[in-house]
């Protein structure tokens, strides 16, 4: 998908992932994805389309073609086998009654 | 408030940092559609709202300061062209999108110098809104100067448009910083700026951006244009007609 919009003689600007932080303290969250020239244009495109409603602190642009994202037609393998191993899950544990936010 | 006495001056000063900011945000957001990008679209039209937001804090402010119970929807809506005061850059048309950057390369870099400044005058109003302003201003100005930069040191095409850009533009440059007997009595009561120190702090963004952009800085040209003084160009009539015809054509209508 991005190798295509970086491909010689292509004239869109190369896509970029953005990823904001809400506040100090907590983790830069992917909120969507821009096209721009530059990495410091998607620092900019970013400010301008995810944070004008200060919905951020700190903006992280990573360049799309950099993700390695898993094979979607490989979701079974990668993850279905997790679904039987119920050992996993701490559901055996009987949460005392003062524990409201667990 | 000010004593009665000096209102008129101080109106007409507020007017001229309104106006500007009015004039040059209705000019950005005739972007809105057309930008080159969508990511474009929405860059412009932010500064055109930060422009907006600050007219109507300083056009709202030069109403109190007539005290005729003007508002800033009647200052904006109301004047006639020869009542306007802003400088005649901004009202210039968007040209092409590298023209359009480098106009608000200038006025971004003559805004920065001016609410920098600002924020320390003797008119408490005029530093808070300052205090506002200038942190938009700041991005304003690194925005068209990352724009310009990639411009001007981009293509063939790019270079040659940003280039004669500049030197249509230029020759309005002059204005802003030619101080008449509005500027000095403003800076002599502490209220503005002085503009000659405004104009070097100006000029050296201006010469590091244009060098980093690899254009040539035209040279300064005789001082031929009025707009703060209210004789403006021909191109500020369509602009206000376009701007004021709602209210015009149904007066007191709202949202």
């Amino acid at each position: 998908m991005s190798a295509e919009n970086n491909a010689p003689g292509e004239r869109e600007w190369p896509l970029f992932e953005i990823f904001i932080r809400p506040r100090g303290g907590l983790d830069h969250k992917h909120v969507g994805s821009l096209h721009a020239c530059d990495p410091r244009m998607a620092i900019e495109h970013a400010r301008d389309l995810y944070t004008r409603r200060e919905e951020g602190v700190s903006i992280w642009a990573v360049p799309s073609a950099s993700i390695t994202a898993s094979d979607p037609a490989e979701a079974d393998a990668l993850f279905e086998p997790a679904r039987d191993k119920i050992y996993r899950h701490p559901t055996f544990y009987d949460i005392p009654p003062e524990v409201k936010t667990l | 408030m000010s004593a009665a006495p000096e209102a008129p001056a101080l109106y007409r000063y507020v007017l001229r940092l309104g106006d500007l900011a009015l004039v040059l945000g209705q000019r950005l957001s005739e972007w809105v559609g057309h930008a080159p990008a969508l990511e474009e679209d929405l860059g412009l039209a932010n500064i055109a709202l930060d422009l907006v937001g600050q007219a109507r804090l300083l056009l709202a402010y030069a109403g109190e300061i007539e005290g005729r119970g003007r508002g800033e929807d009647d200052i904006a809506f109301l004047r006639e062209h020869g009542e306007y005061l802003n400088p005649t850059l901004v009202e210039q048309p968007n040209g092409d999108f590298g023209e359009t950057i480098v106009r608000q390369v200038l006025i971004d870099a003559y805004q920065l110098a001016l609410y920098e400044r600002l924020v320390r005058s003797g008119d408490e109003r005029l530093a808070a809104i300052a205090e506002k302003a200038v942190k938009e201003t700041r991005y304003h100005l690194r925005y068209s100067s990352n724009w310009l930069v990639r411009l001007g040191d981009g293509t063939e095409e790019s270079h040659g448009r940003v280039q004669r850009a500049l030197e249509r533009l230029w020759p309005y440059t002059v204005e802003l910083f030619e101080a008449d007997a509005l500027d000095r009595d403003m800076a002599e009561r502490g209220v503005a700026p002085s503009l000659e120190e405004m104009r070097s702090a100006w000029s050296r963004h201006i010469d590091e951006v244009l060098t980093e952009a690899t254009l040539k800085r035209p040279a300064d040209r005789p001082y031929t244009w009025f707009g703060k003084r209210g004789e403006h160009s021909e191109h500020l009539g369509y602009l206000l007609a376009e701007m004021q015809y709602l209210q015009r054509a149904h007066p007191g209508a709202r949202w």
